[in-house]
């Protein structure tokens, strides 16, 4: 599996996210916003960060940027797209997922390591956790709190699409949401950050298993 | 001349170098320098060139006294920020630098402008930043201006730290109401370089190009560095405009494009454009290259139309940077800045007379010899008179102490910081070893075992009670928080906080206080690399307690160590070092009394560096579990925050007279380790056990239940900010 690693000017967690790529046996390259095509690519990873400093409303700019329509193409053709933290906002500004992230209720960034639950173990990107396990994942965002309208709730409920939620709602989240996926199941985006998991020594090793999975995408 | 303003003799004559801040004195010297009198631009590039924040005119002389070198050293004072080595062609690059007044004035851009700044100072040497500190004093929580300030630095911190991708790792706060209205902002940023990529602010080489790069220049910040060297007053609300403003955003950008321009070996200097903006940057370089510099004003890149030399001179404007590069070679710079989105520009040369000439559209608008401006300044040693001492206070026991006890743990200055530390991004980068929140912050060298463990600290209350020894111990309180992490410390940084030096008793703690910090630095083998001034901090009531506040760093050879060292239920207690009467400048005392006593206080630095590394060796071979330096408020304080911090119970017993449990004696520190150690100058205490908090002394019995405990101390910040101001 070879990653293109998207770097918007703004992104910060793109070194983060490329060396879990890395560590988990995949290829990965950096790729600059202005390209516009990913054919060479088996899969696409959005980093956090503050794209265009989140000036206008976080993954706004990112949604209008030339690579935009590249990934979207990569997604329709069922290759797997993971949006961390400011990459989840983006996938939910250009469509892929459905649903907005929204002010913290607190008005505040939170930064901190929070506990999480697994609670659908049957998507790609989640496939070697056990169902309803807890992990401790870092998350740090000022606009992390997941939005979306009755309707499109029922949706992802019907569909099994919610992947991840909080233990201890940092943010207001809508029941609780962390991550979700699209209906397709190749398309994933959460707030928290796995990619700072990856080891005890930093305080968690239980993101590690993400990257293991989609590294092992291609022989699903 | 294009612009409108004032002309030689209109300044002459109505005295407006005044409005600069320059003395009748200080304006004879630069009509000396300059062999006539200096027109508009002329003297607003003297005034802050020679303001405090720019040339340390009241400081220099206490400065001096720092020891600078040792073994480690690879770049001392002088430069952005200083350098140290740490091994494998690797070096440490870091400075702790002040924003109080702008903080005061407008708190979110003044902090976040302080991050950004202190940034800017690391990258320029070429360094990769891998963590931020600070160092936070406010008035009391009880005033709605307080929390606003609080709230607004916080998020200036964050905000900037957070957007630009550096992990905030460690920092420290104290509340008190000197501080009213005057909020003290130190940021300290830590970066990692390879020593063959270390740069210099420097210009040589005639004829070489001068490149302007970032922001583009607007009015903002025009006399920052001036307004950063007054007396805060009623009417600094009007200084409002002295305020930059931050962009994450393009600091982002700009920090990447710097980091590539350094490995272009065609640079041949870089410095960032920080306090006193173009004036400082290019008359320094010009400076440290014994060059003369050229620019044309016309060329810079400015957001609009009609800005003069004086203003785009003196302006403030944030994220920008000035680089010196070969002649010929500037066209690959500008292809670097352009892929990078960010505006550039070459905008002057360097020559081999030795003057500033400044022109726009051909006028020359400044002509200024380039030594005498950055090393001609002013240096003033004023009077000073020690303080009367005080009778000191050596008990406290027939006091209410379980009241003193319970108001301690639930005063913000004591109580869990979460409030604050989760507003700031502390793992971006994956790194981050340590949690921050406790102490100081370890940050894991990239694709090493090595780790750099960094700390800030101050003790103002011990510095006002006892000026000399005081500042000796602001250095041992930090050096014992590096010790706390199993790093051996290495150098430090320091930013000096102090009211108006024109007071000869504020003069006299800064020039005791700096003396004390110099032995330290000798003591305990951390030389000062880099450091800033901060003078003049006062509000209507009067000057904040001298506030010398310390950075320091430290090198962890191998971080592995730390995955097994943790506090479990069940560990033993031990007390090193002497539980003695140290009260002046205590919490105790503050509570009680409201006032500082001002007695000698005491401290022996040849115990506290043999204690500190003997701790320290122990901690990383794995023979106790933690080290946590006592501080404010004293033993039982510090059992209450370990406690609360590790949800589990103390059952301690401690053979003392039961007021010495708040005693703030030197070198003290609790340890977590097995039972039936033997630690030299220790006794085991008790345990960390059971669900109470539960301290006794021979007279004295204090049980409480855990979770009471620990409501206070998590509650002591938000209960203060639950307030709707």
């Amino acid at each position: 599996m070879k990653f293109a690693v998207i770097r918007f000017p703004g992104s910060n967690c793109d070194r983060d996210l490329y060396n879990a790529a890395i560590k988990s046996g995949a290829e990965a390259d950096y790729v600059d916003y202005r390209e516009t095509s990913l054919d060479n690519y088996d899969g696409v990873l959005i980093p956090g960060g503050f794209s265009f400093g989140d000036y206008l409303r976080s993954g706004a700019m990112a949604s209008v940027a030339p690579v935009t329509a590249a990934i979207k193409k990569l997604a329709d053709e069922g290759r797997p797209v993971l949006g961390i933290c400011n990459g989840f906002q983006i996938l939910t500004e250009i469509g892929l997922l459905p649903g907005a992230l929204i002010h913290n209720d607190s008005h505040t960034f939170i930064s901190r390591n929070e506990s999480l639950k697994i609670v659908n173990n049957q998507t790609a990107f989640t496939d070697q956790y056990e169902h309803n396990e807890n992990v401790i994942f870092p998350i740090a965002h000022g606009e992390g709190h997941y939005y979306c309208s009755d309707e499109t709730y029922e949706i992802l409920v019907k569909n099994n699409q919610i992947v991840l939620t909080y233990n201890n709602n940092p943010n207001g989240s809508r029941n609780d949401i962390a991550g979700i996926v699209n209906e397709a199941g190749n398309v994933c985006g959460m707030m928290p950050h796995p990619e700072r998991a990856l080891e005890t020594l930093l305080g968690s090793e239980d993101g590690y298993r993400i990257f293991d999975s989609i590294a092992k995408w291609g022989d699903k | 001349m294009r612009f409108i303003e004032p002309t030689a003799q209109d300044i002459k004559e109505q005295k407006l170098y005044k409005e600069m801040g320059l003395t009748d004195t200080e304006y004879q010297k630069v009509i000396d320098i300059l062999s006539r009198e200096p027109n508009y631009t002329e003297l607003g590039i003297f005034s802050v060139m020679w303001s405090e924040h720019c040339s340390y005119k009241h400081s220099k002389t206490f400065l001096k006294q720092f020891p600078t070198t040792g073994e480690h050293v690879l770049m001392g004072p002088g430069e952005g920020a200083g350098v140290v080595d740490i091994g494998d062609n690797q070096a440490v690059v870091f400075k702790v630098e002040s924003h109080n007044h702008p903080s005061a004035v407008e708190p979110y851009q003044g902090a976040a402008t302080g991050v950004g700044g202190i940034i800017r100072d690391i990258v320029s040497i070429g360094a990769r930043p891998i963590g931020l500190l600070n160092s936070l004093r406010f008035g009391e929580l009880t005033t709605a201006n307080n929390r606003r300030l609080l709230r607004g630095v916080v998020s200036g911190i964050g905000g900037y730290g957070n957007c630009i991708g550096i992990p905030t790792v460690s920092g420290e706060v104290e509340f008190d109401s000197s501080y009213d209205g005057n909020p003290l902002v130190n940021a300290m940023c830590v970066g990692i370089i390879e020593h063959d990529k270390i740069q210099k602010g420097t210009a040589q080489g005639t004829g070489n190009k001068v490149i302007y790069v970032g922001l583009k220049t607007g009015r903002d910040g025009i006399h920052g560095a001036t307004f950063a060297s007054e007396e805060l007053s009623e009417e600094s609300d009007a200084k409002r405009p002295s305020v930059q403003i931050g962009d994450p955003f393009t600091g982002k950008k700009l920090m990447e494009a710097t980091l590539e321009a350094i490995d272009m070996p065609e640079l041949v200097g870089i410095q960032d454009m920080g306090a006193a903006g173009l004036t400082s940057s290019s008359s320094e370089m010009a400076a440290k290259g014994n060059s003369g510099m050229t620019l044309y004003l016309d060329k810079v890149p400015v957001r609009e139309e009609g800005i003069s030399p004086y203003e785009m001179m003196l302006s403030e404007t944030q994220e920008r940077m000035l680089l010196v590069v070969e002649n010929g070679s500037e066209d690959k710079f500008l292809e670097l800045f352009d892929a990078k989105e960010l505006d550039s520009a070459v905008i002057g040369e360097v020559t081999d007379n030795d003057r500033l000439l400044l022109y726009f559209e051909n006028e020359l608008y400044a002509d200024i010899p380039v030594m005498p401006l950055s090393e001609e300044a002013p240096e003033y040693i004023l009077e000073e008179q020690e303080a009367d001492k005080d009778e000191a206070r050596e008990d406290y026991s027939n006091e209410d102490l379980e009241n003193v006890f319970i108001q301690l743990i639930s005063h913000p200055t004591h109580g869990d910081k979460s409030f604050i530390f989760d507003q700031y991004d502390s793992q971006v980068g994956a790194n981050t070893v340590k949690e921050s929140g406790f102490g100081s912050g370890v940050t894991r060298v990239e694709g090493t075992d090595k780790a750099i463990s960094m700390a800030i600290d101050g003790k103002s209350r011990y510095v006002y009670a006892d000026p000399y020894n005081g500042g000796k111990e602001v250095v041992a309180q930090t050096f014992r928080s590096i010790i706390a992490t199993g790093a051996t410390p290495l150098a430090m940084t320091d930013c000096l906080n102090y009211g108006s030096p024109e007071n000869p008793i504020i003069y006299n703690q800064l020039s005791e206080s700096t003396k004390g910090m110099a032995e330290a630095c000798l003591a305990l083998s951390t030389p000062v690399v880099s450091g800033n001034v901060s003078l003049y901090n006062e509000n209507r009531e009067g000057s904040i307690l001298p506030t010398p506040v310390v950075g320091m760093v430290g090198l962890i050879d191998d971080v592995n160590f730390m995955k097994s060292s943790k506090v479990s239920e069940g560990d033993a207690l031990y007390l090193v070092g002497e539980l003695t009467p140290s009260f002046s400048g205590s919490q105790i005392e503050k509570i009680l009394e409201n006032r500082i006593r001002k007695t000698v206080r005491n401290i022996d630095l040849e115990l506290e560096y043999k204690r500190g590394i003997s701790l320290q060796r122990k901690l990383v071979n794995g023979e106790i579990n933690k080290i946590s330096p006592l501080g404010r408020g004293g033993l039982i304080t510090k059992l209450a925050q370990l406690a609360g911090y590790f949800n589990l119970g103390i059952d301690v017993n401690v053979d003392v007279r039961k007021d010495l449990l708040f005693s703030e004696g030197a070198s003290n520190y609790l340890v977590v380790a097995e039972s039936g150690m033997d630690i030299e100058d220790a006794v085991e205490i008790g345990k960390l056990s059971g669900d109470k908090f539960s301290v006794k002394t021979k007279d004295f019995e204090l049980i409480q239940s855990l979770i009471e405990i620990k409501a206070h101390w998590e509650g002591a910040i938000p209960s203060c900010m639950n307030y709707v101001d």
